[in-house]
């Protein structure tokens, strides 16, 4: 491993234990990132709001990356509420939302899983924003972590381009032809809900 | 909780020991104690190679204790971000970079040979055919007379002597390969066609940051959609795209024709990579460059025209930017994660960290530019040994944009991406030491500190203590990023003199055209990503369409509070008719703009006139991680537009 990529593990990727939704132990590190593409995101099972519309967006990501994933490309939700994620609590929610293998949901000790989010910068600086978890549920980070390639997309975008953006993990290399600039009128389908990030009262 | 640079859990007093060695360091480079011998000796740096706290060494040591989320009296504006740590260097050991300027090529040279049409087979990347060509083959030749070719490729380079040598990303025209990338010197009325090949290395070898899929945009051009660096545009390496600069006024093909409106004359843009959600990374590794373009009036000759001081030799561009170094390997480090805004702790100007600059007593012209990634800038010209002193300068240009007339200052504030051009006039100073210093006060991504007591209600940051903290650092206390030796021997000076002489240049183009619609843009943030009127970047979609050869006004509101945004339109210059409802009170924004600073919770109203050109252009905020995380929207110049309102 190049002392580059030694680094970037030091800074952001602890190697804490986390337990999945059916209740197996894995490292975060060398069992979740290791050598993969993957997906980040952060939710909450019984959140209503803007978690339903990522986690419905990410299951449609699910089915544009095909048997890509689980095999190249690893999605991992993480719990911003791990005392009432259980792993059965989020296995159920997983199979309510037709997520199929390939996609992990993780919970663990609440002190990991917010070492967790600020590793991966799932906050805002407004500490009482900070402290409403909604506000960090709209983030998906991308990365090839062999490759250090880390990006990130709004996880109520369309799902055709998140997918597409995940693709880039996969075949940086990749020529992707620009569209022509003789436009479809703007005619995109509009996620309704829109959670708007205000501290908690 | 508190997190270091590296994200790493400290506890409080920890941070807050680090808040003051942050301090303390930006105290002892203003005096000229940088070494870790001297540190050593004079016993103010511990073993493991934290500054000690010096009480005594300044009033200020002693007081300055960084507020925290339980003093009374502050805000999270006040709070400091995570504190960057690079390892200490010298200041003012080297030279300023001067770039090189771009030599052309024999269109000969280039194969596949260029063609209107994108070459897909050939491995060109471009979204339509040249737009000009096609439009006006006399005005605008295929090729045309001027022919670049440029390669972006990874070479290693020395930002200090006390750091390891870096590899970063560079602009070759096949004479010189650096960063910032050679600078152009362009004219109006010499159409020119850049060949931008990506030779930048695999993903796998990019050095913990960066995706070497790029696509090259030049502020303010008012170019061609499929030539102007649309994110959404971009290309691997191996691949490559033929961009033509028309290098024409805007209104050319419309309400004046046929050359333009000379009072759209540009003069400073600059060029970088825009990748979609790659573009901070990218520029942040060194993807960026000079585009100077001249007139018959901003000659370049400081004998003829407007008489500005002599390019380039007189005439000098100044990329800033602030960046952070791993403590442990001194190697350039990236925040992959941040989400609201990097402040790096080391300043470089046109690649080296505090050079120096030898000038002769007589006028310069400086252009000076905020690279980013996040910073904001107040420049100073700061005497050391007449801390009191004002020592004002003139702005000629907002943006690249010669103002009506030069504007006395003594200090004046850019955003990231935002342009000045000043002429400082060295000639009361020969002999002397002087600095380029930034003396505003920014201690997160969000923005500057506010200034105290100016509006009531605003948040106001205040120390431990109850002590408001002013926006501004006193002389001498902020970053020192320029030294200026200047000579003690006197020169001839044939530039215009601002003071005596009172030159003016371009009247402001008329404002008072009906809009064909107003369209009002909500910046805000939205469940960790930055959006605007709700809304997220994306490639496939197109939020409106503007109507070719029409007058439109745009409200930017400010939903994010506290922040400020430096917000980008591509295509067309736009001037500011209000800040919160009234003319904005600084002079030197009587101006025409290409990026406006959306200030804390404000409303800004914007005129622009969408001329010429068709096609696909982006707004968005030049807080490039801001850009990055979807703070960025698609519009489309079209013969119809559309009357959307909020799109
Ligand atoms: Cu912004």
């Amino acid at each position: 491993m190049t002392d580059l990529r030694e680094s970037a593990r030091r800074r952001y990727f602890p190697d804490l234990t986390l337990r999945t939704q059916d209740d197996k132990e894995v490292r975060f590190y060398d069992d979740l990132i290791k050598g993969k593409i993957v997906t980040i995101n952060f939710f909450y099972s019984k959140c209503e709001d803007v978690c339903p519309i990522v986690t419905s967006n990410l299951v449609k990501v699910q089915e544009l990356l095909g048997d890509q994933v689980g095999r190249k490309v690893f999605m991992y939700s993480f719990s911003l509420k791990p005392k009432e994620d259980t792993p059965k609590a989020m296995k159920e929610y997983a199979e309510m939302h037709g997520v199929r293998p390939g996609w992990t949901f993780l919970t663990g000790k609440p002190e990991d899983l917010e070492l967790l989010r600020r590793k991966l910068g799932f906050t805002t600086p407004d500490l009482r924003a900070d402290k409403d978890v909604t506000n960090h549920t709209g983030n998906i980070r991308y990365g090839n972590e062999p490759f250090m390639l880390w990006g990130a997309c709004p996880g109520m975008a369309d799902p055709q381009w998140i997918a597409e953006s995940v693709e880039w993990m996969v075949r940086p290399d990749a020529v992707h032809l620009p569209h022509e600039h003789t436009p479809a009128h703007p005619d995109a389908p509009r996620p309704e809900h829109r959670h708007h990030e205000r501290p908690a009262a | 909780m508190y997190f270091n640079v590296f994200g790493e859990k400290v506890s409080k007093g920890r941070f807050k020991q680090m808040v003051n060695a942050f301090k303390n360091r930006q105290e002892l480079i203003a005096a000229g104690l940088t070494s870790r011998r001297d540190l050593l000796k004079l016993g103010l740096l511990s073993a493991s190679g934290m500054l000690l706290a010096k009480h005594g060494l300044s009033a200020r040591a002693q007081t300055a204790t960084t507020p925290t989320s339980t003093s009374p009296g502050s805000f999270n504006l006040c709070l400091p971000g995570n504190q960057a740590a690079s390892p200490t260097t010298r200041a003012f050991v080297e030279p300023l970079p001067i770039m090189p300027l771009a030599q052309t090529v024999p269109v000969s040279s280039l194969s596949p040979a260029p063609t209107i049409a994108p070459n897909t087979a050939g491995g060109e990347v471009r979204a339509a055919s040249h737009q000009a060509p096609l439009l006006n083959p006399s005005m605008f030749p295929f090729p045309p007379p001027r022919v670049y070719q440029v390669r972006q490729h990874a070479i290693q380079a020395v930002q200090s002597p006390d750091l390891p040598t870096q590899t970063i990303w560079a602009f070759d025209d096949g004479f010189h390969a650096t960063s910032p990338g050679p600078t152009y010197r362009a004219n109006y009325g010499v159409p020119q066609l850049v060949r931008n090949i990506n030779a930048l290395p695999p993903a796998n070898q990019n050095g913990g940051f960066g995706m070497p899929s790029v696509t090259t945009h030049l502020h303010n051009g008012h170019t061609p959609s499929e030539s102007d660096g649309n994110p959404c545009d971009f290309y691997p390496s191996g691949n490559f795209c033929d961009q033509y600069y028309p290098n024409v006024l805007a209104g050319f093909s419309f309400d004046h024709r046929p050359t333009g409106d000379i009072n759209e004359s540009l003069s400073t843009l600059w060029y970088h990579d825009h990748r979609v959600d790659f573009t901070a990374q990218n520029t942040y590794k060194g993807l960026l460059g000079f585009y100077c373009l001249f007139n018959q009036f901003d000659t370049g000759d400081e004998t003829t025209g407007f008489r500005l001081p002599s390019f380039p030799q007189f005439d000098i561009p100044l990329a800033f930017a602030d960046k952070v170094y791993d403590p442990t390997t001194g190697l350039l480090a990236f925040d992959l994660f941040n989400l609201d805004g990097i402040l790096g702790d080391k300043f470089l100007v046109n690649g080296k960290i505090q050079p120096f600059l030898q000038v002769q007593p007589r006028r310069y012209r400086f252009r000076l530019l905020d690279t980013g990634p996040s910073r904001f800038y107040e420049f100073f010209l700061t005497d050391p040994n007449h801390l009191g002193a004002n020592n004002p300068f003139f702005v000629i240009a907002n943006d690249g944009n010669l103002l009506p007339a030069p504007v006395q200052v003594t200090s004046v504030r850019i955003g990231v991406a935002e342009r000045v051009d000043v002429i400082i006039d060295f000639s009361s100073f020969a002999g002397k030491t002087l600095y380029l210093e930034n003396r505003l006060r920014q201690i997160n991504g969000m923005g500057p500190v506010p200034p105290q007591g100016l509006v009531p209600g605003q948040v106001e940051c205040s120390d431990a203590f109850g002590n408001l903290l002013s926006d501004i650092l006193p002389a001498g206390q902020g970053n020192l990023l320029l030294q200026f030796r200047v000579s003690g021997t006197k020169v001839v000076d044939n530039s215009v003199n601002p003071m005596l002489d009172h030159p003016t240049f371009y009247a402001l183009p008329d404002t008072t055209a009906t809009p064909r619609v107003t369209r009002t843009f909500q910046f805000d943030r939205l469940n960790g990503q930055w959006s605007i009127n709700g809304q997220f970047m994306d490639c496939n979609h197109f939020r409106f369409l503007v109507q070719q050869n029409s007058v439109e006004n745009w409200i930017l509101f400010n939903a994010t509070g506290d922040w400020t945004h430096p917000i980008h339109i591509h295509l067309e210059e736009h001037q500011i008719l209000s800040r919160n409802r009234v003319p904005p009170p600084l002079a030197v924004e009587h101006s025409r703009k290409d990026v406006t600073q959306l200030r804390q919770n404000e409303r800004v109203l914007l005129f622009f006139r969408f001329r010429d050109w068709l096609g696909k252009y982006p707004l968005h905020c030049h807080n490039v991680i801001h850009e990055d995380h979807a703070m960025m929207g698609l519009w489309n110049v079209q013969p119809q537009g559309d009357t959307v309102l909020r799109p």
